[in-house]
């Protein structure tokens, strides 16, 4: 019981924080957003047993990718229409 | 626009979870994808065919290594993509808009000497250890390629190109690609067929199981070169639009 | 179908991990088609890819089971260490690679999803790569990453490079001056259609002197 309302709690914590990445008018809110819904998803899939996945995702996901993102907009725009 | 947009995606959710009430409970220990043939096979015969405790390493590497050399292959692929598009790219026509000049700051290069040795090494533990434990060729790669990046933002990306050079890193790339290939071709060349690392035990003095053991580290070590190359060559061209100066 | 709340029961308590899946499938979906920022729909690509590996790895779970790594009485290279609490002898099992029966295989959780989503994984990850390279050449010939305004200057580029030079030039030539303007705008940003910059200079110098249409369409030709 305990882990499902740990699952359920994370899931949640993901449902929000993807909203807001998506919601954010400044750009390197929205990237530093999205590392954060990489985490948890790692830390989902940790608890879940997956932990070759969860250790690419933390790489990956919360390492290059918000890295790359962030170096891409600091040549763009920094503030998004909507 | 938005409004309209919500009817497909409405759309689409509904049928999804129409759909959804015919799926197993989670953690269903008789679900179809728990009982599945597949997957016991791999579980029970893993250790007898491979001596490797890593199950997942194991799959990837030996019972499915097509796949992950043709994963590679897309890594690649996009590197190569991505200094194309931004090779001939113009020059660009006053300062950003928010350009900022700094001077290396001394704690942060400081603490950068004294880590990213240690963030190297382990790198090629998690590559050499994969296994035994969870880690294996793409996470060393990738940990060894942001060691990289995090020269490149304490410092300047000039040092970090001083260190690990444009040319260097599309050589490294491709010579991981051929590593993978060449432990193939190797097994095809003394009679198995192409990545059938079984018949490597004719040139290791090992027996069958342990030279699927050693090719796996071989071919996990292939991986990691071209990921790291890749992840390096993917921020320097993607920071400073293909010039490869100033930057982050 | 819907006559009692039993399939809203169903869908939001037993299946509340599907639930949640389908609607973050489904907010990056919306993103993808409806955000006018090029960044926010990347951003929900991403969201929509790491959904799915959620879904996939969700499947691979077994209750009471552990991490796809042998433990260490099932361990290929391992030695079992029994210590008996009265007697003396100490009695080490060393033991090569077994095949494991059906119970133990129950206890090792399903590694064939893990092993599909870390190609996935990585996939994703090139394929992000690549589209922010494209943003980025793209905002460099259009000067933005909005959709709306780079379809009105895609609009505007594509009625200039397919004006015929054999056409009447009276009746164009207000339509010219007021594409002037913005055509001067967006080749500030650096544009490879030498032809459109030729293009609108031409019409720039066409609004204090009506004349030599015939010169400005043998320029482009």
């Amino acid at each position: 019981m305990g882990v499902d309302l740990f699952n359920t709690f994370i899931l949640l914590l993901l449902v929000a924080a993807a909203l807001t990445a998506l919601r954010a008018r400044d750009l390197i809110t929205a990237s530093v957003v999205f590392g954060v819904y990489s985490f948890l998803m790692c830390l989902l899939w940790a608890e879940m047993g997956a932990v070759d996945v969860a250790f690419t995702e933390a790489t990956v996901g919360a390492g290059v990718s918000t890295v790359v993102m962030v170096a891409t907009i600091f040549n763009l725009k920094r503030k998004s229409s909507d | 626009m938005k409004l309209l947009s919500l009817v497909p995606v409405v759309a689409v959710g509904g049928l999804l979870l129409f759909a959804a009430q015919d799926f197993p409970e989670w953690g269903d220990p008789a679900s179809p994808a728990s009982t599945s043939p597949v997957s016991s096979h791999f579980i029970q015969s893993t250790g007898v065919d491979t001596e490797v405790p890593n199950m997942v390493t194991a799959v990837l590497a030996d019972y499915r290594g097509f796949d992950t050399m043709f994963e590679t292959v897309v890594v690649f692929i996009a590197g190569m993509a991505v200094l194309a598009i931004l090779k001939s790219s113009g020059r660009r026509k006053g300062k950003r808009e928010h350009e900022v000049e700094a001077e290396p700051d001394l704690i942060v290069t400081n603490t950068v000497r004294l880590i990213v040795p240690v963030i190297q090494i382990f790198a090629f533990y998690v590559l050499a250890h994969g296994h035994v434990s969870p880690g294996g060729g793409f996470q060393g790669g990738v940990v060894m390629g942001a060691s990289f990046i995090l020269v490149a933002l304490a410092w300047d990306l000039e040092v970090a190109l001083a260190r690990f050079s444009a040319e260097k890193c599309i050589l490294v790339a491709a010579l991981g690609i051929v590593l993978y290939g060449g432990i193939g071709f190797l097994s095809m060349l003394l009679g198995g067929e192409f990545l059938d690392y079984a018949e490597l035990e004719k040139v290791l003095p090992v027996s069958r199981e342990m030279a699927r053991y050693h090719a796996m580290l071989g071919v996990e070590i292939g991986v990691g070169f071209t990921v790291t190359a890749i992840m390096f060559a993917l921020y320097a061209n993607l920071s400073t639009e293909g010039r490869l100066k100033g930057g982050l | 179908m819907f006559e009692d709340g039993a399939i809203v029961n169903e869908l939001l308590v037993e299946r509340l991990n599907y639930f949640i899946y389908v609607v973050l499938l489904l907010i990056g979906l919306h993103a993808m088609i409806s955000k006018r920022n090029l960044i926010k729909k990347l951003i929900g690509m991403s969201i929509f890819q790491t959904a799915i590996i959620l879904f996939y790895v969700s499947i691979a779970v077994k209750e009471e089971a552990t991490i796809p790594i042998y433990k260490a009485e099932h361990d290929p290279h391992g030695e079992v260490h029994h210590h008996p609490e009265k007697g003396g002898e100490e009695a080490e099992a060393h033991h090569g690679p077994v095949a494991l029966k059906d119970e133990e295989i129950k206890q090792y959780a399903n590694p064939l999803p893990h092993v599909l989503m870390l190609t996935a994984i990585v996939v994703g990850v090139a394929t992000l790569g690549l589209a922010l390279a494209l943003t980025q050449r793209i905002y460099q010939g259009y000067g933005t990453i909005e959709e709306d305004e780079l379809l009105t200057k895609i609009e505007r580029a594509d009625d200039r490079a397919s004006q015929s030079p054999l056409k009447s030039n009276q009746s164009q030539s207000p339509k010219k001056a007021k594409g002037s303007a913005t055509a001067k705008k967006a080749t500030a940003s650096p544009s490879r259609k030498s032809g459109s910059a030729s293009q609108g200079k031409s019409a720039a110098k066409r609004k204090p002197a009506k004349r030599k249409p015939g010169s400005g369409g043998g320029k482009k030709a």
